[in-house]
């Protein structure tokens, strides 16, 4: 077998899934030490980033990290891989996590929550999970740690344990377990077709593997595997019922960790599963794509109906992640990099957003809209950083969501699809409807419900300014840092086919 | 004609049969524990007797090496299935055990060895 | 022809030992009750080590053989033992082993008066079901069979008052069982001559046409289907689970059914062989289908059921029903996943049922609506029951996913879609009770007045931890275990490809 030299094994990548993975028993054994805890959840966060972080020169510099393990089926073997697709995902939810760690530590101490060591060791073990799915060589590995996220992020989301958590939390399994064994089934299905479980960048199924009706059977059972996760309508339902997690959890976990793993498989089953040429062969690519169009607009329209503040968020995520599945599923250099842009630059976006919900909502436990009038005035702070991620996601210049928006608009544009591209530039218009008016009414309306909070404890405030701030810093200089952009680039032209401008 | 022919000289596997439907009978109609009990040993029964009926030969003697008869095995009738039935007529018994054991205490317990009462028995513990 | 198959005292010793040891602790525990259990526990650990070194024997040097008294087979009666025999052996050995260590506690606080009695018929069970897969002998079979069946009766019978009902119905539907396997054997023997599996085998081929044979094959699948529980043949096994103690259920639950399954795998494809069997009976689909809707039926059952141990007796038919599924499909991934299933269903069921014996001892709990609140009060117990539970679902990595993997790969090498959609659409009926349970045990306030104090003991806790640990660590490594023990056991035809 020849050694080709772009590949290097390395322990890395497994160190990386252990970093939390060991934290876990700890995390139970310091239960009656909450500080003890907490630096646990902290140390291994920042070891995790560092690991992760440590990657990204030899990534750039156009090698691929494997760590293979053991076989874990007669012909299938647990491999980690890192690639440019799997190194920004890893980067986002590791360096995230960090950020989150903290704001976790503040808010769960503001809000008094209970049953806190199962809370943070279940968040070692879902960001496991994640950084597992990130790094998965082949569809069985990502199937293993695909179900272990499910099965990990499942407690949080059951974490108040009111009748309505526990409605959310079934609601959660109800969606996100068959669409597990969907996943399943689809694997199973492509090793008895191909043989082969590994992703290849421009997929390894092809037609004479099977009839046109056969893959694409084979695709709508991917699809509904990751997609239940990414959001992408009809499955999106579990998501808005999930709001009724801790904020932290809905922050990481549904701006970061569980959503993007849908969105990365979809990304993954269309780039390194199918691969584009098979897609368009099946005119399964323009099915995708308006599902993902329809998404987009449902999700923005329904986010405005909301008066939850967390579930207007919720719907927004929907029709962002469909941003990214509509990126995908036009096939083209430009929309595959606004697609993976729009998977960090969102996650940043979307993080703020939700960081400021948990801030209010501990300060002043308001979860509604309607009663944020005058807010601006007792934390300005925290409304300026939402003002911030309301205007990246709503696509003006200067935020790092212009970038991505950018990049997939000339996707639609180049791809022909017009309708498409009306369709994101109308999301956006919708985005600011249900945004602005928020900032609006927080600073310039005149409320007696906030006699004199002040902002949330700093351990709660800081996170959210360093995420608003990398937004605006992202917005101007996209590839600064993690390189995003160029490890963006440089997928969707694997991928793709497409030239390296 | 050539049906009845053909029972007629299989006469001995037909009763077997015939046992092994009344065991059955016994077994799945039959309310009341004991008479189950009955049909199980009935049944038990018929199989024995298949074995040995298939170990018969035509004038011949019992399976024990006599010196008068010599060696030639066409003289004695199968030994193998006899000491299959043997065993099995063990395992009957023992099982009959078993069984009279359990149905004592059953009775000690409930006063009856019906089955359809101690079912109804049974459902009416399970839901208190 | 190949080389002779090489001699070996191993397999003997696993029924001397079980012989002598049940003899001698009912011996010794006439004298003094407490010597009962050490003795027994004591031959049950000789027993795996035993098993052990006769799978590292067999794995790596091939089938070895015992000739009984040293007459030769075919006329006498031998062992001869695979590596998928010794593997079931190993398995039987360990489940005893961890139920050895809670059988300590328990059956001195459910049934002091019986314990003596009790850890005798708990060797003389192990006698029969290791007997079974040992043996190469058909009649051999039945006499092992009858002997763990008594001895299952029995230990059955132990429990409340309700125990011997129970029991006495498996016993009429257990001896019809085995009458009927007997009344195959003579069938096989009428027509062949002999009693010797290897030699019946070699004869088989001669004997297609003849009408006598697929009755014997049919009888003899009856007598075992009713011993394995194959649905409709279940109806025993929910009773008997439920009301025998704790410690009867949790050693027969995880073994007794699967000695049964694996002496149908033998007598279809070492006996009969794979080819002859589909020609005479469409016996393969009938079997994959009345298991897939056995699965189906019982995990609905399951769903109803409000006594835990009755809950997961149902669900040891369903899962069963994997097993028997694998065997009827017959291909070889699909073969792998019900033999894996063997195992991987011992572990899991063994763990739970040791979970509600602690609970049922410890706690005093039995319904699911008790077992409200208890995660918090008897943390490590519940924390390897929500591994075991996990597993039953099918989530990876634990072993029970692998097992499904492996089947849902045989559905679709089948080219049955039904199948494979049954397979995935049970996890979602067993994930239905026991998401369900796990909801209720973690987060509903606690019922009852008398919430017991810390965990467990000792000895009920740790090989319900073990098990738990074991699930996990017998799914990441499950590919060693089918590619080194598995695969070279299985008849040429269904190996999986390149091994």
């Amino acid at each position: 077998m020849s050694v080709d030299p772009s590949v290097e094994t390395s322990v890395r990548p497994l160190l990386a899934i252990l970093a939390s993975l060991l934290a876990v028993p700890l995390i139970v054994a310091s239960d009656r030490r909450p500080n003890l805890r907490e630096t646990w959840s902290l140390l291994a966060a920042f070891v995790k980033a560092a690991i992760v972080l440590s990657m990204l020169p030899a990534v750039l510099a156009g090698q691929t990290l494997v760590c293979p393990l053991w076989q874990l089926s007669p012909g299938v073997a647990l491999e980690l891989r890192v690639d440019t697709l799997g190194l920004v995902f890893a980067m986002v939810s590791s360096t995230l996590w960090v950020l989150t760690s903290f704001y976790s530590i503040g808010y769960v101490r503001g809000a008094g929550e209970k049953k806190q060591t199962r809370y943070f060791a279940s968040f070692a073990l879902s960001l496991s999970a994640t950084i597992g799915i990130a790094f998965s060589a082949n569809l069985l590995t990502f199937l293993v740690f695909f179900e272990m996220l499910t099965v990990a992020t499942y407690p949080l989301v059951l974490h108040k344990e009111t009748a309505e958590a526990r409605r959310g939390a079934r609601m959660y399994l109800a969606y996100t377990l068959p669409a597990g064994l969907a996943l399943l089934l689809a694997v199973a299905i492509t090793w008895s077709l191909t043989g082969t479980l590994e992703f290849v960048p421009g997929g390894f199924v092809s037609t004479a593997h099977g009839s046109p009706e056969l893959l694409t059977a084979l695709f709508v059972l991917f699809l509904i595997g990751v997609g239940v996760k990414a959001g992408i309508m009809p499955v999106h339902a579990w998501l808005p019922a999930a709001m009724v997690a801790p904020t932290p959890v809905s922050a990481l976990l549904h701006a970061v960790a569980v959503v993007k793993a849908g969105v990365f498989g979809v990304l993954r089953v269309t780039g390194f599963v199918f691969g584009p040429g098979l897609l368009s062969e099946l005119g399964l690519d323009t099915a995708l794509a308006w599902a993902a169009g329809a998404t987009v607009l449902l999700a923005s329209l329904l986010a405005l109906a909301q008066d939850n503040l967390k579930r207007r968020l919720a719907y927004s995520t929907v029709g962002h992640l469909s941003y990214i599945v509509l990126g995908a599923a036009l096939l083209n250099v430009w929309s595959w990099t606004g697609a993976i842009l729009h998977l960090v630059f969102h996650a940043t976006m979307k993080i703020t957003l939700f960081f400021c919900a948990g801030a209010i909502y501990v300060r002043t436990h308001k979860e509604k809209v309607s009663e944020l009038a005058g807010i601006g005035r007792q934390m300005p702070i925290t409304m300026a950083a939402f003002a911030v991620g309301s205007l990246g996601l709503a696509g003006v210049p200067g935020v790092n969501g212009f970038v991505s928006k950018w990049n997939l608009l000339s996707g639609t544009a180049l791809g022909g699809e017009h309708l498409l591209l009306g369709v994101l530039a109308l999301s956006g218009v919708l985005n600011a409807a249900y945004f602005f008016p928020i900032v609006h009414t927080a600073f310039f309306k005149r409320s007696d419900a906030f006699p004199s909070y002040g902002e949330a404890s700093p351990l709660m405030l800081v996170p959210l300014v360093i995420t608003a701030l990398a937004s605006l810093v992202l917005g101007v200089a996209p590839d600064l840092g993690v390189h995003a952009w160029a490890l963006a680039l440089r997928t969707a032209s694997l991928v793709t086919g497409g030239p390296l401008p | 004609m050539d049906l009845a022919t053909t029972l007629l000289s299989r006469w001995p596997y037909v009763f077997t049969i015939v046992l092994l439907l009344i065991g059955l009978y016994g077994m799945m109609v039959k309310q009341n524990m004991m008479k189950k009990l009955f049909g199980m040993n009935i049944f038990q029964t018929a199989i024995i007797l298949f074995f040995i009926v298939h170990a018969y030969k035509t004038g011949a003697s019992v399976p024990i090496l006599d010196e008068a008869l010599g060696g030639d095995p066409a003289t004695y009738v199968n030994p193998i299935p006899h000491g299959l039935m043997l065993t099995a007529i063990v395992v009957s018994v023992a099982t009959t055990g078993v069984a009279l054991a359990l149905l004592i205490r059953i009775y000690r317990a409930y006063g009856t060895i019906d089955e359809s009462e101690l079912l109804a028995h049974l459902r009416d513990e399970d839901g208190a | 022809m190949t080389t002779p198959m090489p001699e070996s005292a191993l397999p003997i010793l696993v029924t001397v030992l079980l012989l002598f040891g049940a003899l001698a602790t009912v011996a010794a525990g006439l004298v003094r009750r407490r010597l009962a259990w050490p003795i027994a526990f004591t031959t049950l650990v000789l027993v795996l080590a035993d098993a052990l070194v006769l799978l590292a024997t067999v794995v790596r040097g091939g089938p070895v053989r015992h000739t009984l008294g040293g007459w030769a087979a075919p006329i006498g009666i031998e062992f001869v033992v695979d590596a998928l025999g010794a593997f079931v052996v190993v398995v039987i050995a360990a489940v005893a082993v961890a139920v050895g260590v809670y059988a300590r506690e328990a059956v001195r606080r459910e049934n002091p008066d019986q314990e003596v009695a009790f850890h005798g018929m708990l060797l003389t069970m192990l006698l029969g079901l290791t007997g079974m897969v040992l043996t190469g002998d058909l009649f051999n079979l039945y006499v092992f069979y009858e002997i763990s069946s008594l001895a299952g009766y029995a230990l059955l019978a132990v429990g409340d008052r309700k125990a011997p009902v129970a029991a006495f119905r498996y016993l009429i539907l257990g001896t019809t069982g085995a009458s009927f396997y007997l009344l195959g054997v003579g069938f096989l023997y009428l027509l062949t001559g002999s009693l010797n599996m290897a030699d019946v085998a070699r004869l088989m081929p001669g004997l297609v046409g003849n009408p006598a044979l697929p009755v014997a094959l049919a009888l003899m699948i009856v007598g075992v289907g009713l011993k394995m529980a194959m649905f409709p043949l279940h109806g025993w096994q929910p009773d008997a689970y439920t009301y025998a103690s704790s410690t009867t259920t949790a050693l027969i639950a995880p073994i007794m059914t699967k000695v049964s399954a694996f002496v149908l795998l033998r007598l279809i494809f070492f006996v009969f062989g794979v080819d002859l069997v589909t020609r005479l009976l469409p016996a393969g689909w009938i079997i994959a289908w009345l298991s897939a809707a056995g699965i189906v039926v019982t995990s609905v059952m399951a769903i109803a059921q409000r006594d835990v141990k009755r809950m997961l007796a149902y669900s040891s038919v369903a899962q069963l029903g994997y097993i028997g599924l694998g065997i009827g499909l017959a291909n070889p991934w699909a073969l792998t996943g019900a033999v894996l299933h063997i195992l991987n269903h011992a572990t899991m069921k063994c763990c739970l049922f040791l979970v509600t014996g602690s609970v049922a001892l410890h706690a005093r709990r039995t319904s699911v609506a008790q077992y409200a609140g208890l995660g918090r009060a008897m943390p490590w117990t519940f924390a390897s029951f929500t591994l075991a539970a996990l597993a039953m679902v099918g989530l990876p990595p634990t072993n029970g996913f692998f097992s499904k993997w492996y089947l849902l790969l045989g559905t679709l090498r089948a080219e049955s879609f039904g199948l494979a959609a049954i397979v995935v659409a049970s996890s979602l009926l067993t994930a239905v009770y026991f998401f369900r349970l796990l909801e209720r045990i973690y987060t509903a306030p606690a019922t009852g007045a008398d919430l017991p104090r810390g965990d467990a003991s000792l000895t009920l806790l740790a090989p319900t931890i073990v098990l738990g640990v074991a699930v996990l660590a017998l799914g990441l490594g499950n590919a060693w275990i089918v590619t080194q023990v598995l695969q070279p056991s299985l008849p040429g035809a269904t190996r999986l490809p390149g091994m």
